[in-house]
């Protein structure tokens, strides 16, 4: 078997813990995936703000470097990479951004955003190819050349700005491309056509996705497989049909039954987080569980989820769980499932993207 | 849901702002009127740009320029908002009528305690309160928003993303308003942290019996919370109707379309966009702004503006609570 494409290997991240900084945060705690060369994949990274999920997009993207673990590419940590790899990997693992206003230069045209790279990574390409292969990329998303060549980016809509965001990635020929939270800042008519495209590029070129979103039915619409984070740690992975419909994490189990579905006869969960409102109306509620901001955590020991849990046991206060077999397809990080066959880093990453190879 | 009795809080006629740029008048609302009950939670629903957030501004007459509301009503029991003098309009505001921003959780002053900021907005209408007396409204307020009374002495800093929005909200309905206005009140919070938010903004409309306009463009968090929905489009609206109705039958080509691009739990690797983009304001399509984008637009669709009718009559021919009302020639037909 060949070396995967990409992949990471219990990458952990923390923040801040300087000379003078009393508290070091953990962003990412040891979280692993892979994306083989073989078969090309969607998975999902899901969380609330906070949870570690951009950073662990900005780790495989090597933007930036991991306190601990690493990220691989085609077998060779990033830190190893020599100029001629470092290259090849800047062009084959292309990001798409969040916000699709800030990321243009107002003062060009959107051109400039497409010309430049096919130049600088295709500089034997003549004029007029480079220009035919900007012009395949834009249909490729749905955007007609001459309605976006010369134009400014004030000119555009947010969901055409972010179609040229990925036809700035898709004109590299990578073989990944990670998008965080690609549509959130874009209107909802809007939002299924980009995500469309996203989809069509990943079936029709054999592009792997890594999506990255705080909303679960677009996951749930778009991926295969999703991890499901928590304050840093992957507290779920695995196929994402089992992982969203039938939830093992409370955690998980919390976020689906937070999802607003449009639909009038599935009622919002009528449990809420055991933190506590659904007291009477003048009980304030004890607000620092209520609502604890979700950020990363400061060294604690113990299940990160353990203060919100409704199933809290003993020794959740003492020992963060691993990740556990709890399905053939999938895995949980929650002492409810103790009994389950631990697993290795290897196979965590093999259920990232979609099932033991030997299990 | 919510216990709408047949009382109208607050009737809406043919409102229109308009924003007066260099490049001409940016028609930002075009006649948009409705009603809504006491006790009822309205929706209104649009991409941005649609209008939404401008009728709700409209509605609290806290449009600046270059806007301007050209014209219309806003009945609000005895009360017409629009021709109230400036002093009369702040009086109402807060107390009969109230807003909550989009991000108001950005709104909190930064040097100023949380308690401090509530005691202003009551301080600015009612007058003679003692400090026990606002010292004790506070820590109801709180209370009433699920917060804990020692969050007064705290500083917006201190506070996650989902207290703040739930002291804005204290703020806002600190003088019991009949009618409150809650523009996009999660969109910046987190899933689980939305659901709280907003059953605790509908224990409060239920306390206070008031009626609830929602502003939003997310229309699962509609379905699961509004009795009655309106859909903007292009500073128009385009339908209005009962939610369960409006979702499953659906009578605009807009309406349609953006329920069939909703993602789901059902279907996999499917995404129905709409196609085209939304019109400028500025120089809008003639006719139905939306025909340029509407798979089933006819001839007359490019000349006429279409009318906001009855589609769907309910079961009580005057009660507009069980209509179903579109703005589409599909419906009536064009005249020849």
């Amino acid at each position: 078997m060949t070396a995967p494409l990409l992949e990471a290997r219990q990458v952990r991240r923390e923040f801040g813990g300087g000379l003078f900084e009393r508290q070091r945060l953990v962003a990412v705690s040891g979280a692993s995936l892979l994306l083989s060369q073989d078969r090309p994949v969607v998975i999902a990274i899901a969380g609330e703000s906070g949870s570690g999920k951009t950073t662990l997009a900005r780790l495989l993207l090597g933007m930036v470097p991991p306190t601990s673990g690493s990220i691989l590419y085609e077998g060779t940590d990033l830190n190893d990479l020599d100029r001629q790899q470092r290259r090849v990997f800047r062009r084959q693992v292309q990001a798409v951004f969040q916000d699709p206003f800030g990321v243009f230069n107002p003062f060009y045209r959107v051109d400039h955003t497409l010309t430049m790279p096919v130049a600088k990574f295709f500089p034997e390409l003549s004029r007029a190819q480079r220009l035919e292969r900007i012009e395949e990329g834009l249909r490729a998303v749905g955007l007609r050349a001459e309605e976006t060549l010369g134009r400014y980016p004030h000119e555009l809509s947010g969901g055409q700005r972010q179609r040229i965001m990925v036809t700035r990635a898709l004109l590299l020929d990578p073989k990944v491309i990670v998008a965080d939270e690609p549509v959130s800042m874009v209107d909802a008519s809007l939002r299924a056509t980009i995500l469309e495209s996203l989809f069509r590029i990943h079936q029709e070129r054999k592009i792997s996705l890594v999506y990255i979103t705080h909303d679960l039915t677009t996951a749930y619409q778009l991926s295969h497989t999703i991890l499901i984070m928590y304050r840093g740690d992957v507290v779920e992975v695995g196929d994402v049909d089992q992982v969203i419909k039938a939830p093992k994490h409370p955690y998980t189990q919390l976020l689906v039954r937070s999802i607003p579905l449009a639909d009038t006869k599935r009622r919002w969960g009528e449990e809420t987080d055991p933190g506590g409102d659904q007291g009477e109306a003048e009980t304030p509620a004890s607000t620092q569980s209520v609502e604890k901001p979700a950020d990363g955590r400061t060294g604690a020991v113990g299940c990160p989820f353990a203060d919100r849990c409704p199933q809290v046991m003993a020794r959740c206060r003492q020992s963060n769980p691993p990740l556990v077999l709890t399905d053939p397809d999938r895995a949980a990080a929650c002492h409810l499932y103790d009994d389950a066959p631990p697993l290795s880093e290897r196979q965590i990453g093999e259920l990232s993207y979609g099932g033991l190879q030997h299990a | 849901m919510s216990h709408a009795d047949g009382r109208i809080a607050l009737r809406v006629e043919d409102l229109r702002v308009h924003f007066h740029t260099e490049r001409g008048p940016v028609r930002a609302v075009e006649g948009v009127g409705f009603e809504l009950y006491a006790g009822e939670r309205l929706g209104l629903v649009g991409e941005s740009g649609s209008g939404k957030t401008t009728t709700a501004m409209a509605l609290m007459r806290l449009i600046r320029t270059p806007g301007r509301i050209e014209s219309g009503r806003v009945q609000l029991g005895d009360l017409e908002l629009l021709s109230l003098s400036d002093e009369q309009m702040r009086q109402a505001r807060f107390a009969r009528i109230s807003l909550i921003p989009q991000g108001v959780m950005n709104s909190l002053n930064p040097v100023m305690r949380v308690g401090a900021q509530i005691i202003d907005t009551i301080q600015a209408h009612q007058e003679g309160l003692t400090r026990e007396q606002l010292q004790e409204r506070v820590h109801e307020l709180l209370g009433f928003v699920e917060l804990d009374p020692s969050t007064a002495q705290m500083y917006p800093h201190e506070l996650s993303g989902g207290m703040k929005q739930r002291v804005g909200m204290a703020i806002s309905v600190a003088l019991r308003p009949q009618v409150i206005i809650a523009d996009e009140p999660t969109s910046a919070l987190d899933v689980v942290v939305q659901k709280r938010v907003m059953d605790t903004l509908f224990r409060v409309q239920k306390d206070l019996d008031a009626a609830v306009i929602l502003v939003g463009h997310d229309m699962g968090l509609m379905a699961q919370c509004v009795d009655r929905l309106g859909v903007m489009y292009a500073g128009r609206l385009v339908e209005i109707g009962p939610i369960q109705q409006l979702l499953e039958e659906p009578q605009h080509p807009y309406t349609r379309l953006l329920v069939s691009s909703l993602p789901s739990l059902e279907r996999k690797g499917v995404f129905r966009g709409i196609p085209g983009i939304t019109p400028s304001l500025l120089d809008p399509p003639p006719g139905c702004p939306f025909h340029p984008r509407c798979p089933e637009a006819i001839d007359g669709c490019s000349t006429q503006v279409p009318e906001l009718l009855t589609v769907v009559a309910g079961s009580e021919k005057d009660d507009t609570r069980l209509q179903q009302l579109a703005a589409c020639h599909l419906h009536t037909g064009v005249d020849a």
